[in-house]
């Protein structure tokens, strides 16, 4: 782990808060996040963890607090937002990938139009990419003649293509046939090795304890325990964890 | 019987070159609404997008008025009394060329029309594709141009090519501003020869053979658009 002190977080959340109406989805949520960590995001569904993930890029707008970016703060109306999302990496659960495009233009048109590449420096890294996750065969393929796994995996390429420093994954399995997660969780373990920073939000318990730096505990818009995953899964503090994990444990 | 038709068809068309009334009358009617269709995306694209940017985000809030102010008082008038207040109103005291009185009296009509039809392509296409485009870093403008509208276009061919369609045949109340087009060319003759049966029908028929053409080429285009699709 890298939070020993001194050292500048990637990402610090500060008191972010998130208003729908009435409705507080994030109450006063404050994290930092450190190169090379791998943080899980669990909690009961309406907890706020993917509205939490979804104001880290800000596609979702967060009504207060601060999110520092790098040591930027996003938040503020006068940053370039599409100039940092280049540098955060989304892989959503819906895939969403592009239907009108093959995969290789997926996963090219981002290099090439943010960031100058030309056609062929962007596709080698892009071919390179696929062979990683076994799919260079299908670089031609229109998406809807892919499994879901396979277009998980490719939208994870896609991300990747872009030499993102952080990457968010929105429950990127809970679309998935059971027999498919497998294989996305496959090229995730493989992303962790490799000290990409990840922040995950999902349901796969198993997982967490196994790839996760640190798991966060969310509930009714606030973190209530944080943790490194040993200690997180077998010694819950709140009782509001300890019901939660004893439900999907 | 055969006869007949044959007398009535050299008297209306051959006789003193009669032909040239409908000759002349559907190149008018072609330029009109070839310039009047290209007019009509032009604005109607604009107009889409100003208002599903509003929908979208609630920006350009103003622009929207002004939008939703031309698709109002456009749809809720009929193109005949648009034309006769673009002629006798808007231009009634300049010297101008019928024909581009025709193509923006129509062309802003047809504008309206086809602003709806974008924006509800733009917005049946999936929030998740938008959001893929902004989190990989693109503006809300290029996300539009690379991923939302080729995708929006594609499902509102139909409706497209059906706008045209009707737009193509609306342009016959041309003869309104004494605009010489097909429909009036074919009038014009049924005056002289006090015949309505063989240049009435005559006109009729080229219309539809331009629909049925036009549909021809929509239906290859389509089907080219199904093949890339997968």
């Amino acid at each position: 782990m890298n939070t020993e002190l001194g050292k500048t977080p990637l990402i610090e959340v500060m008191n972010l808060t998130k208003k729908f109406h009435d409705l507080k989805a994030l109450d006063d949520i404050s994290v930092k996040i450190y190169e090379g960590d791998v943080v899980f995001v669990i909690g009961p569904s309406g907890s706020g963890k993917s509205t939490f993930l979804r104001c880290l890029n800000r596609l979702e707008e967060s009504t207060g607090g601060k999110i520092l970016f790098e040591g930027i703060d996003i938040t503020d109306e006068k940053c370039d937002i599409d100039l940092h999302r280049q540098k955060m990496g989304m892989v959503f659960q819906q895939f969403n990938l592009f239907p009108h495009m093959t995969i290789l233009k997926n996963l090219t048109i981002g290099p090439q139009k943010l960031q100058n590449k030309t056609k062929e420096a962007a596709e080698a890294e892009a071919m390179r990419l696929l062979e990683r996750v076994g799919l260079a065969d299908r670089a031609q393929a229109y998406p809807s003649q892919l499994s879901g796994g396979q277009k998980q995996r490719i939208a994870i390429v896609r991300a990747l293509c872009m030499k993102p420093d952080v990457m968010l994954f929105d429950e990127p399995t809970s679309a998935l046939d059971p027999e498919m997660v497998g294989e996305v969780l496959a090229v995730m373990r493989d992303l962790a090795e490799e000290k990409m920073t990840m922040v995950v939000v999902t349901h796969e318990m198993g997982f967490a304890k196994e790839v996760a730096t640190r798991v966060i505990f969310m509930a009714d818009g606030k973190i209530m325990e944080e943790n490194e995953p040993g200690q997180f899964f077998e010694h819950p503090e709140s009782e509001r964890l300890k019901n939660f994990l004893s439900k999907v444990l | 019987m055969f006869e007949k038709l044959m007398n009535s068809f050299l008297h209306n068309f051959i006789e003193e070159e009669r032909w040239k009334y409908i000759a002349d009358g559907l190149f008018v009617t072609l330029q009109v609404t070839f310039f009047a269709v290209i007019l009509g995306i032009f604005l109607g694209f604009l107009v889409a997008m100003v208002r599903s940017t509003y929908d979208k985000t609630g920006k350009l809030k103003l622009l929207n008025f002004f939008c939703n102010l031309y698709l109002t008082v456009i749809r809720g008038t009929p193109v005949v009394v648009q034309l006769l207040i673009t002629y006798f109103v808007i231009f009634g005291s300049v010297n101008i060329d019928k024909v581009l009185v025709a193509v923006i009296a129509f062309g802003f009509n047809s504008g309206a029309y086809v602003a709806e039809i974008i924006r509800g392509g733009i917005m049946s296409v999936d929030q998740g594709q938008f959001e893929a485009g902004r989190s990989l870093g693109f503006s809300y403008f290029r996300t539009m141009i690379y991923i939302i509208l080729p995708q929006a276009l594609k499902n509102v061919l139909p409706a497209l090519a059906n706008e045209f369609i009707v737009l193509l045949k609306e342009t016959s109340v041309a003869g309104y501003i004494a605009l010489q087009d097909l429909t009036k060319g074919g009038d014009i003759i049924r005056s002289r020869t006090y015949d309505a049966f063989m240049p009435l029908i005559a006109v009729a028929v080229i219309y539809l053979l331009m629909v049925m053409l036009f549909n021809y080429f929509v239906k290859q285009l389509e089907r080219r658009l199904r093949n890339s699709e997968h």
